[in-house]
């Protein structure tokens, strides 16, 4: 049985001690918004946040998550009203969709490095994220504006 | 006179061999009713947990493979250039563990590397390390030991092959390399230095990780913490060999031994990792002070502080060059950058916990791309390095030869040694090492 904290509350699963973390998120939390892209940890599909720090949950085993605080695209804001995820609504950046769920945390991760990301900084943090779609203008363009809101919420607040 | 010196020489020998059989006879210990746990005052005992957690003993005395074993209660497999070795159960049941012991007993085998039964013990359990301990600190332990849970369970038999098997063999090792005695205190040094290097030469044992061992197993006496292969990871040097861009200063190395990870180095992982999360965590502050003021010490971190600047705006300037667009036009990079470079990302002015910088770490300056293989290969538990954060296990996902592309263009663009060699062979020889999948994605 492996227990960690999954969107803000105790969770524990009882799987095999090398299932992927995707796996238990998926099929055994019902959490479906992360996604399987390639299962190699190359495209960035299945990004959640293992203790604030964007994490590919495909090749991470459950084992080495116990007691750890997990976050995936359904908590990363309780409404849905993270800046990122607001920019992304406004922007309309997806096509298909597919990758978004890995695009936007790996995207609200870089901003908490870079509250004001260059593009070149953009592009490093974001470049292990694919989007066959070819989306990448806009999704550039809504993380500058989420980021630009985060700043004026800060200043404000 | 040939008879004559025949006879002398038949006689010197008998007489050489009879002392040796003194020296190396040791009479049983008598057992002893196991002590009433109300014979310890509660002070001594949280004394003697402190002694057991600074000497690490439930690492080696619990077992790991099998569904593991009870804490304490031994059959942990060790392997050895000589053959697999399985540790004593040193909870106080009577039969299997060490209940029927008297504190003298006790003494004997961290002193002399002795049972109470008489047998010399395999220098595996670093003996040669505990000898220094004193007479407080065993009896704290004895206290803090003798009150644990008794577990009735017996260890698988060693490995060793004939005639190393004798343990009379391990009288002639200690004749030729062990020297007993309590640490003596250094008075050319302060109280805080001298407790790190009670600590750490005798209880917490580190040299026998971080010290070569010659042909015989045994610790080389001139290449003290020149850094060895353990368990096919390397344990770096802690001397002034360390080849880190950065000095192993006094507040690195305590931020290391107290929370698993040092802003300008990198986490502890493999083998090293509970020594600080399961084990350093548990102890005074002051003691991992004076382990760290220690080795900064002996690594001379004062003398050689006045390059770090500059390698760190070095280190720095490197991980900005991959941040801001790698050379799209070379596949190491795009491959770098795909697998790594979304978390292993760092610019001005300092790296960022959580975010291990690449040029800064341990793993790219060793002669051999062993540590950065076993990391990548098993990634990082939330629970080793900084803790809660946790990296990927890479085994399925890059191939021996994608290994070794990115450990040559790490090694190419973050470092200033020469390159590695034979990549791709290393790492499939330390990908052959790893005995239980990290993750299995059939599931």
């Amino acid at each position: 049985m492996i227990k960690f904290k999954l969107n803000g509350r105790d969770v524990s699963v009882d799987v095999p001690e090398d299932t992927p973390l995707l796996w238990a998120l998926r099929d055994e939390l019902d959490q479906t918004g992360t996604k399987f892209g390639c299962g190699v940890g190359q495209c960035g599909a299945c990004t959640v946040h293992v203790g604030g720090r964007a994490t590919r949950s495909c090749i991470t085993p459950i084992s080495s998550i116990e007691g750890a605080e997990i976050t995936t695209i359904e908590g990363l804001h309780p409404e849905g009203e993270h800046p990122v995820q607001q920019a992304w609504r406004d922007i309309q950046v997806p096509q298909c969709g597919y990758c978004q769920s890995g695009q936007i945390m790996q995207a609200a991760s870089l901003l908490k490095d870079y509250p004001d990301p260059t593009d070149e900084e953009i592009d490093g943090v974001m470049g292990g994220s694919l989007c066959r779609c070819m989306t990448y203008v806009r999704i550039r363009k809504a993380i500058k504006k989420a980021a630009a809101a985060m700043r004026e919420e800060k200043s404000n607040g | 006179m040939i008879k004559r010196l025949l006879a002398g020489a038949v006689g010197a020998g008998v007489l050489g061999g009879l002392g040796f059989l003194y020296y190396a006879w040791y009479p049983p210990i008598a057992t002893i009713e196991p002590p009433a746990a109300s014979s310890f005052s509660a002070e001594q005992i949280e004394r003697g947990r402190i002694v057991a957690a600074e000497g690490y003993c439930a690492e080696c005395h619990t077992r790991t493979d099998n569904g593991g074993g009870p804490e304490l209660a031994g059959d942990y497999k060790m392997e050895t250039p000589f053959g697999a070795i399985y540790s004593s159960n040193i909870t106080p049941d009577p039969e299997m563990g060490i209940g029927a012991w008297s504190e003298e007993a006790l003494r004997r085998s961290l002193r002399y590397g002795v049972s109470r039964q008489g047998v010399h013990l395999i220098p595996a359990f670093p003996y040669d390390h505990f000898t220094k301990m004193t007479d407080q600190d065993i009896s704290d332990l004895y206290a803090f030991l003798m009150t644990r849970p008794a577990v009735h369970m017996s260890r698988r038999p060693n490995e060793l092959p004939f005639p190393l098997s004798l343990r009379i063999f391990q009288a002639g090792w200690k004749l030729m390399f062990f020297t007993p005695g309590v640490y003596k205190p250094d008075p050319s040094h302060d109280a805080l230095w001298n407790r790190g290097a009670y600590l750490a030469e005798g209880n917490a044992h580190c040299g026998a990780c971080h010290t070569p061992r010659n042909l015989m197993g045994a610790e080389k006496k001139g290449s003290m913490y020149d850094g060895a292969v353990v368990d096919a990871w390397i344990a770096p040097p802690l001397n002034d060999k360390n080849p880190t861009p950065t000095t192993w200063t006094e507040d690195e190395l305590y931020q290391y031994l107290r929370f698993g990870v040092a802003p300008l180095h990198g986490p502890a992982g493999g083998p090293m990792s509970p020594i600080p999360h399961r084990f350093l965590s548990q102890v005074p502050d002051y003691d991992v002070h004076a382990l760290a003021h220690y080795y900064a010490d002996v690594d001379h971190a004062a003398e050689r502080q006045g390059h770090d600047k500059a390698a760190l705006a070095r280190a720095m300037e490197q991980s900005k060059k991959d941040l801001i667009g790698p050379n799209t036009l070379d596949p190491d990079a795009r491959l770098y950058q795909g697998a790594c470079g979304a978390c292993h990302y760092n610019a001005a002015p300092m790296p960022v916990l959580g975010r291990p910088d690449l040029a800064l770490n341990n793993a790219l300056w060793l002669d051999e791309p062993t540590n950065l293989y076993q990391v990548m290969l098993h990634g990082l538990t939330a629970e080793e390095g900084q803790s809660g954060v946790a990296m990927p296990s890479f085994y399925n996902a890059l191939s021996d030869a994608d290994m070794a592309r990115i450990a040559a263009y790490l090694r190419r663009t973050r470092t200033t040694l020469p390159p590695w060699t034979d990549l791709e062979k290393k790492a499939a020889e330390i990908r052959k090492t790893v005995k239980t999948l990290p993750v299995n994605s059939s599931h």
